[in-house]
C-alpha cells in the first residue's frame, strides 16, 4: 500500500467517476428544474406504507448502517430493508450514478455527503420529500445541517450527522514542548514553528492536499467561493476569505511546516498513533473514530475550539452524511417512511450515538447525559460541550458547487501541485478555478459569465 | 536462431547453451530484479502477523510486538459475515468461467486461423492485431455504457461475458499452431477419414497443449487481477472479486464512520496471492515451452 498504488487507484477511480458523471449530467439544464415534481403525498401515506410493508434497499457505509436497519425491522417487521455497502463516498457516488444512468439498480435510500447532494439534486436523481410533510421535521436538526439538504422549498434528504470543525491535539506533545492551546492561526503557525524547531520529526499538523479539508477552511476563514442559481454559477476562489486561508496556510506550508502525510492513509493512522502529528483539524466525528481505532492515542488527545483569525468562536462543516431517498425507488412512501425513522427518530439516533457517530439532532446535541459525557479516552474531558459549541457557531452562507465531486476529483491536479512543490496555494487555487470553470461550461452550466 | 554448424569460437571454450558463461553483471542484476520482486511479498508475509496497532507502531521490516497471523487469518474470513469467503468464490467463479471459456475461444479461433482457408482472413487478422493494441481499462466505460443498455450491470454476466475475450491469446495460438500442429499430419487424418472436429480434439490440442496452458495464465491472472471492470460494472458487494473487496476494506478507512481494518486488507491480500502464486509454480514448466513457441524455425 505504497503511495504511488493509492494514488494510481485514485485516479483510476477519478477517471471513471469523471467519465460517467459527465455523461449523467450532460442531460441537466433542460427540461423541469430540479425539484419540479414534488409528489403528491402527505405524511399519513408514510404510515399506510409501513403498514402495508414491503422491501427496501439501503446503501451505507456508515458503521451503524447494519444495527439501524434491524432494530427498524423489529419496529416494523412488515418491512424488510437490505443494507448494502456499496463503498465509501467517492466510490459510492460513481456507483450511483452508474445505476441511475443504467435506469434500474439504485437502492430506495443512500447515504450521500452534504458536499455531493446538490450534484445529484441536479441530476433530478433525488425524491423531493416536502410533499411527506417533512418541512415539519426541521426544528429536529441544528440550523446548518438542516440548509444542507434543502433548496428552496424542496427537501432532498434528512441529515444524519454533522461535522462542526474543532482542534484535536495531543496533550502529551503540547506539555513536552511547552505549546499552549493556539486560539487564534497566528498562534497556530508559531506553534508549528516551535515544535518543529525542537524536534524535526514532529509536526503541527499533517496536509498533503485535501478538497474536504480545504474548503471547510475556507468556509471558516469567510470565503464563499461558489454561488449557485439553477445553472448559473460563479466561482471566485480568490476572493478574500479564500485568500486569507491560502495565506495562512501557506506560513504553515512553504517552510515545510506540515507533515507530508495524506489523511486516511495507513501512514496517518501511524502518525496519530506515535505523535508524529500533534493536532488533528477535523470533524465532531473525529473524536469518535480516534476512540475506536486509534488505541495507542488513549489519555493523551484533547478536544478544543477551532482557532479562528480574530479570537471568534466562529467555525464550519467539516463533512457529515445526508439519507436521500432515490426517485428510481419503486415505493418511494415507504423509503421516505424508513428515512424518516432512520434520522429522526430517537431510538435509531442512539444506535447511531453507541456507534461513536456525531449527530445532526438538536435533542440529542443538548441532551444533559450527551453533554455531560467525560470519555477516559480524552482524559476525562467533557469533550461533547465543545463539539455542541462548535455546532452552534457554524458560519452561514456556505454552497458547494452542483458538480463538487468532479471538482474535488482535480483538487489534486491543480492546488495538490502547490502541495507537493510547497509553493503558493493562491497559484493552485487559479488553475483549479479554471478547470472548474471549463468543466462546468463543458456540461451546460454557464459560469461566471 | 539458425544453428551454425561450424564450431563457435566459444564453444571450443567449452560454453555451450548448457553451460553458458558465467556473468557477474547479469548476476547482480538478476539478484536486485530478484530483490525487487521479492521485497513486497515479504513486507506482505511480515506484516500479516501484525495487529492493527502494531501495524501502525511498529517497523515495516520487523515483526511486532505479537504473532497474529491466526486470528487475522481468521478474523479475515469471518470479518462481516464472511464476505471474504464470498468474494474469493466470487473471483474464483470469474476465473473458472471466464479465463477458462477466454482459452477455449482463443483456441478455437486461433486454431482454425491458423489451419484454414476463407475469405476475409486477413481482415480479420488486421482486428485481431489492432485489438491486442488497446487496453481492456479504455474499453471499460464503453462496455459498461453497454451492458447498462442491455441491463447487464451489476450482475455476474457483466464480469465473465468480456472476459471471454482474449485477442492476445487467439494470436498466440494461432502462432503456436502454425508452428507445432504440421499441415502434413492434419491431411493425413483427414485421408484416414477423421471430421474436421475429431481431428482437432484427438491431434491437434496435444500438440497444442503448452500453448493452451500459456493462454490459459495469462487469462487467469488477468481474470484474477481484474479491477477497473468489476469496480463500475458492480455496485453489489456480494459479487465483488477480491480486488474490489479488499479495496473496499481498504476505502473504509476514509471519512466520517471510519473504521480501519488495515490488519485484515494485508492477511487478505496474502491470502488473495496464494493461488495465483500455486498456480504458476504448478504450470511454469508449460509456461516456458509455451513463451518459446515460434521462436525456433524448424
Amino acid at each position: 500500500m505504497t503511495r504511488s498504488t493509492r494514488t494510481t487507484r485514485k485516479t483510476a477511480a477519478a477517471l471513471a467517476a469523471a467519465a460517467l458523471t459527465a455523461m449523467t449530467l450532460a442531460g441537466c439544464g433542460s427540461g423541469d428544474g430540479p425539484g419540479a415534481a414534488a409528489p403528491a403525498g402527505s405524511a399519513a401515506d408514510l404510515d399506510a406504507a409501513l403498514e402495508e410493508g414491503g422491501e427496501l434497499t439501503y446503501w451505507t457505509w456508515t458503521p451503524s448502517g447494519e444495527a439501524q436497519a434491524e432494530a427498524f425491522m423489529e419496529e416494523y417487521p412488515n418491512v424488510t430493508v437490505t443494507v448494502v455497502n456499496a463503498g465509501t463516498a467517492t466510490e459510492e457516488y460513481t456507483k450511483l450514478q452508474n445505476a441511475i444512468k443504467a435506469g434500474s439498480g439504485a437502492p430506495d435510500v443512500a447515504q450521500i455527503e452534504y458536499y455531493a447532494l446538490q450534484q445529484f439534486v441536479l441530476s433530478e436523481s433525488l425524491l423531493d420529500l416536502s410533499g411527506y410533510g417533512f418541512g415539519d421535521l426541521e426544528d429536529t436538526y441544528t440550523a446548518s445541517t438542516w440548509s444542507a439538504v434543502t433548496g428552496g422549498d424542496a427537501i432532498y434528504g434528512l441529515p444524519q450527522d454533522s461535522g462542526p470543525m474543532v482542534l484535536l491535539y495531543n496533550q502529551e506533545i503540547f506539555d513536552q514542548f511547552g505549546l499552549a492551546v493556539p486560539t487564534t492561526w497566528d498562534e497556530y503557525v508559531a506553534a508549528g514553528e516551535k515544535l518543529h524547531a525542537a524536534d524535526p520529526t514532529k509536526y503541527i499538523t499533517n496536509d498533503a492536499g485535501d478538497p474536504g479539508f480545504a474548503q471547510p477552511l475556507i468556509w471558516q476563514a469567510g470565503g464563499r467561493p461558489y454561488q449557485t442559481d439553477g445553472t448559473t454559477v460563479t466561482v471566485n476562489l480568490q476572493d478574500e476569505g479564500t485568500k486569507l486561508w491560502a495565506d495562512t496556510w501557506n506560513q504553515l506550508l512553504e517552510p515545510g511546516l506540515l507533515a507530508d502525510i495524506p489523511t486516511w492513509s495507513d501512514d496517518w493512522w501511524k502518525a496519530l498513533s506515535d505523535g508524529t502529528v500533534a493536532t488533528i483539524v477535523s470533524g465532531a466525528w473525529m473524536p469518535g473514530i480516534m476512540e475506536g481505532s486509534v488505541p495507542d492515542g488513549a489519555g493523551k488527545w484533547r478536544v478544543a475550539p477551532l482557532p479562528s483569525y480574530d479570537g471568534s468562536a466562529i467555525t464550519a462543516e467539516n463533512g457529515g452524511s445526508a439519507q436521500s431517498v432515490i426517485k428510481q425507488s419503486e415505493n418511494p412512501a415507504l423509503a421516505a417512511a424508513f428515512l424518516r425513522w432512520l434520522n429522526s427518530s430517537e431510538e435509531s439516533v442512539n444506535v447511531f450515538l453507541e456507534n461513536g457517530g456525531f449527530p445532526s439532532t438538536t435533542a440529542q446535541l443538548n441532551s444533559p447525559e450527551f453533554l455531560a459525557e467525560a470519555p477516559e479516552y480524552f482524559g476525562g474531558q467533557q469533550i461533547n460541550q465543545v463539539l455542541v459549541d462548535a455546532s452552534k457557531n457554524v458560519a452561514t452562507g456556505w454552497q458547494y458547487l452542483p458538480y463538487q465531486v468532479y471538482a474535488n476529483s482535480v483538487f489534486p491536479d491543480t492546488v495538490g501541485t502547490a502541495y507537493t512543490a510547497s509553493s503558493d496555494l493562491n497559484a493552485g487555487l487559479q488553475a483549479w478555478q479554471e478547470q472548474i470553470v471549463s468543466y462546468g461550461d463543458s456540461q451546460g452550466f454557464s459560469v461566471n459569465k | 536462431m539458425a544453428i551454425n554448424r561450424r564450431i563457435h569460437p566459444a564453444a571450443r571454450r567449452g560454453i555451450s547453451v548448457t553451460r553458458p558463461r558465467k556473468s557477474v553483471a547479469m548476476t547482480l542484476l538478476a539478484a536486485l530484479f530478484l530483490v525487487y520482486a521479492l521485497v513486497p511479498i515479504a513486507w506482505l508475509v511480515i506484516n500479516s502477523t501484525k495487529t492493527q496497532p502494531d501495524l501502525f507502531s511498529t517497523f515495516g521490516f520487523s515483526f511486532g510486538h505479537s504473532f497474529a497471523l491466526w486470528d487475522n487469518v481468521v478474523a479475515t474470513f469471518t470479518y462481516d459475515d464472511g464476505i471474504f469467503v464470498r468474494w474469493l468464490g466470487n473471483t474464483l467463479l470469474y476465473v473458472g468461467l471466464g479465463a477458462g471459456g477466454a482459452t477455449l475461444l482463443a483456441t478455437l479461433a486461433g486454431y482454425g486461423l491458423a489451419k484454414f482457408r476463407f475469405p476475409g482472413r486477413s481482415a480479420y487478422f488486421a482486428v485481431v492485431l489492432g485489438a491486442v493494441a488497446v487496453p481492456g481499462t479504455a474499453l471499460a466505460v464503453p462496455t459498461f455504457l453497454l451492458f447498462s443498455q442491455l441491463g447487464m450491470t451489476n450482475t455476474p454476466w457483466a464480469i465473465i461475458v468480456p472476459s471471454l475475450i482474449s485477442p492476445f491469446g487467439l494470436y498466440l495460438i494461432w502462432v503456436y499452431t502454425v508452428d507445432s500442429v504440421p499441415t502434413e499430419l492434419l491431411e493425413a487424418a483427414r485421408l484416414d477419414g477423421a471430421g474436421e472436429l475429431r481431428t482437432f480434439f484427438t491431434i491437434s490440442i496435444r500438440l497444442l497443449a503448452p500453448g493452451i496452458v500459456t493462454v490459459a495464465l495469462f487469462a487467469i491472472v488477468a481474470t484474477w487481477n481484474n479491477y477497473f471492470l468489476p469496480l463500475i460494472m458492480l455496485s453489489d458487494p456480494d459479487w465483488y472479486p477480491l480486488t474490489v473487496g479488499l479495496n473496499q476494506w481498504s476505502e473504509q478507512a476514509a471519512g466520517v464512520g471510519a473504521e480501519p481494518i488495515f490488519n485484515l486488507v494485508v492477511t487478505g491480500s496474502l491470502i488473495t496471492i496464494v493461488p495465483i502464486v500455486a498456480i504458476f509454480l504448478f504450470l511454469q514448466r508449460f509456461w516456458q515451452s509455451g513463451l518459446s513457441a515460434g521462436s525456433v524455425k524448424q
